[in-house]
């Protein structure tokens, strides 16, 4: 298996503020990989560097055997990565077929086709809702939407940070599934979550992130098994 | 009355072609471009020196109008307000402030404050007679332009790739660059828009009103974007609804009020009408987001 993204080092500052404080981890081709901890533990600060909306300070980003530390966003979108954002950020004005083409911004236009339909197979109610514009839809199917968007640029990478925030638990569990089906289609996922039960029963690694530090890593299994992490994130 | 409503109409279709770029501006870039007016001017100077001093037939003279003031905003993004990307909106507004001195005191050290007499580009098409009212050319050729300057961007934002990722910027930067959509060319290219079609309005007004100098923008502008915080900020049917509403309301206020007073009215009506609507006649509501 191939290292599709390798982070070493990382030492990312909102100004005064040190977020992250040299973490290194990766990510192999084929994997689901989690980075979980608690709140303000830097876990969208991490997505959103690796992703280029936020310039680190040092370190290196290995994207693809390719370094990506100063690469732009947009450019790192054509090379193959895909970052669904905290928060959904869908475009609330523009219809959901609207946005679901913006994900394919990068594509040629001969492949949207092939793409929306691939989307379709796996969000089944947003093809219903084509026409609808996106602020009207509830909360889940933002977020399935914005998943939905992220994939509409094939990406080797997939980065998704908390897709199950402020879900009901059926839709959580249609999320996670959705989320291991696009694994098995062949899309590298790393995973942020809250929800650190539901995240380590569907990876294959994970990393636990404290004050801008890892402190955990290991087999997703046994993580879930481990004492330590029962206490500090699984309740008990 | 039938008379001066179509000069209202014809004077509140250029206000809303200048609106249009205001309104694009900001809805893309969250910034007040208050040098939008003087870059009326400096393609009205260009239209004028390519006629008059050039002999360039009036279409060519305004294709290099259009070509000089897209170039213009381009290199104003860049130059002026692109470093101030991450800035205060209070900063960026005095640069735009500052850009709109720049301007005109440019215009006034390249051209002088004399008065120039814009060639009326219409010399030879009579007036159009309608039962007893008569047309001017220029005020039939600039409602159709204004027409089709409005059809012409609604097809852009809604039907092409480009015109969505517009949308998409004005919307959410951080997201549209997540996909893949470059910001900063997308900004670049609302100033083009935006600056060429100040160039269309220029000329239009100096051929309806024909006295040129320097701060000959300045006063459009400020009406221009009143009207298009009347008809809603950011919102392209809104800046033209805004700009004739705002030609007719003016052109009434001096026939029938007062032509001194003319211009309080005009901003007392916009008072009223942010008063019971902030967000404009079209404007959406401003919902805030964390
Ligand atoms: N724009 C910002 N300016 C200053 N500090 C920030 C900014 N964004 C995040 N931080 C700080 O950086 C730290 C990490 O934040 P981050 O959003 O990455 O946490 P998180 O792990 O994603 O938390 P959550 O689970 O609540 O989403 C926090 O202490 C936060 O206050
Ligand atoms: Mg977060």
């Amino acid at each position: 298996m191939a290292e599709i993204l390798k982070v070493s080092d990382l030492q990312v500052y909102y100004g005064s503020i040190h977020a992250i404080k040299g973490i290194s981890f990766n990510v192999m081709e084929g994997e689901i990989v989690t980075l979980i901890g608690a709140n303000g533990a830097g876990k969208s600060t991490t997505l959103n560097t690796v992703g280029g909306l936020i310039k680190a300070k040092s370190g290196s980003i290995l994207f693809d055997n390719e370094d990506s530390f100063s690469m732009s966003a947009e450019k790192k979108v054509k090379k193959g990565m895909a970052l669904c954002p905290e928060g959904r950020r869908v475009f609330q004005q523009m219809t959901v077929l609207e946005n679901l083409e913006m994900g394919a911004y990068t594509r040629p236009k001969g492949e949207v086709q092939e793409s929306l339909d691939k989307v379709c197979e796996l969000f089944p109610r947003l093809k219903e809702r084509y026409k609808q514009v996106a602020g009207t839809l509830s909360g889940g199917e933002q977020q399935m939407l914005a998943m939905g968007r992220a994939l509409m640029s094939k990406p080797k990478l997939m980065m998704l940070d908390e897709p199950s925030m402020g879900l009901a638990p059926i839709l959580v569990q249609q999320i996670f599934d959705i989320i291991v089906n696009m694994n098995k289609q062949g899309t590298t996922i790393l995973l942020v979550e809250q929800n650190a039960q539901m995240a380590l029963s569907v990876a294959d690694r994970a990393y636990v992130l404290e004050t801008g530090n890892i402190t955990t890593s290991g087999d997703a299994a046994e993580l879930l098994e481990s004492e330590e992490i029962k206490k500090a994130y699984l309740g008990g | 009355m039938l008379g001066n409503l179509i000069n209202g109409i014809s004077l509140g279709s250029i206000y809303a072609i200048i609106a249009l770029g205001y309104t694009m501006v900001y809805g893309i870039a969250k910034m007040l471009n208050f040098a939008h007016g003087d870059v009326i001017m400096v393609g009205a100077y260009i239209a004028f020196y390519s006629i008059s001093y050039f002999g360039m037939p009036a279409l060519p003279a305004l294709l290099l109008s259009i070509a000089v003031c897209t170039m213009l905003g381009i290199i104003i993004e860049k130059l002026a307000y692109k470093p101030l990307r991450n800035a205060t909106s209070l900063a960026v507004l005095i640069t735009a402030i500052g850009v709109s001195y720049f301007l005109q005191n440019a215009a006034l050290l390249l051209w002088t404050s004399n008065t120039k007499v814009f060639p009326n580009i219409f010399a030879n098409i009579g007036a159009i007679k309608i039962g007893s009212v008569q047309i001017a050319p220029v005020t039939l050729v600039t409602v159709f332009a204004n027409i089709v300057i409005m059809l012409v961007l609604t097809l852009f934002t809604s039907k092409t790739k480009m015109g969505k990722a517009m949308r998409a910027v004005s919307e959410d930067k951080g997201a549209a660059t997540l996909m893949g959509i470059n910001v900063d060319r997308t900004i670049s290219l609302t100033f083009a828009i935006g600056s060429g079609l100040a160039a269309i309005a220029g000329v239009l007004l100096c051929t309806a009103y024909p006295t040129l100098m320097p701060t000959t923008g300045a006063m459009p502008g400020i009406k221009a974007f009143t009207a298009a915080v009347f008809g809603g900020i950011g919102s392209i049917p809104g800046a033209m609804l805004g700009g004739i509403l705002l030609g007719v309301i003016e052109i009434f206020a001096k026939a029938y009020i007062s032509t001194q007073l003319s211009d309080a009215i005009v901003f007392a009506v916009l008072i009223i009408v942010l008063i019971v609507k902030p967000s404009g006649l079209l404007g959406r509501k401003i919902n805030e987001k964390v």
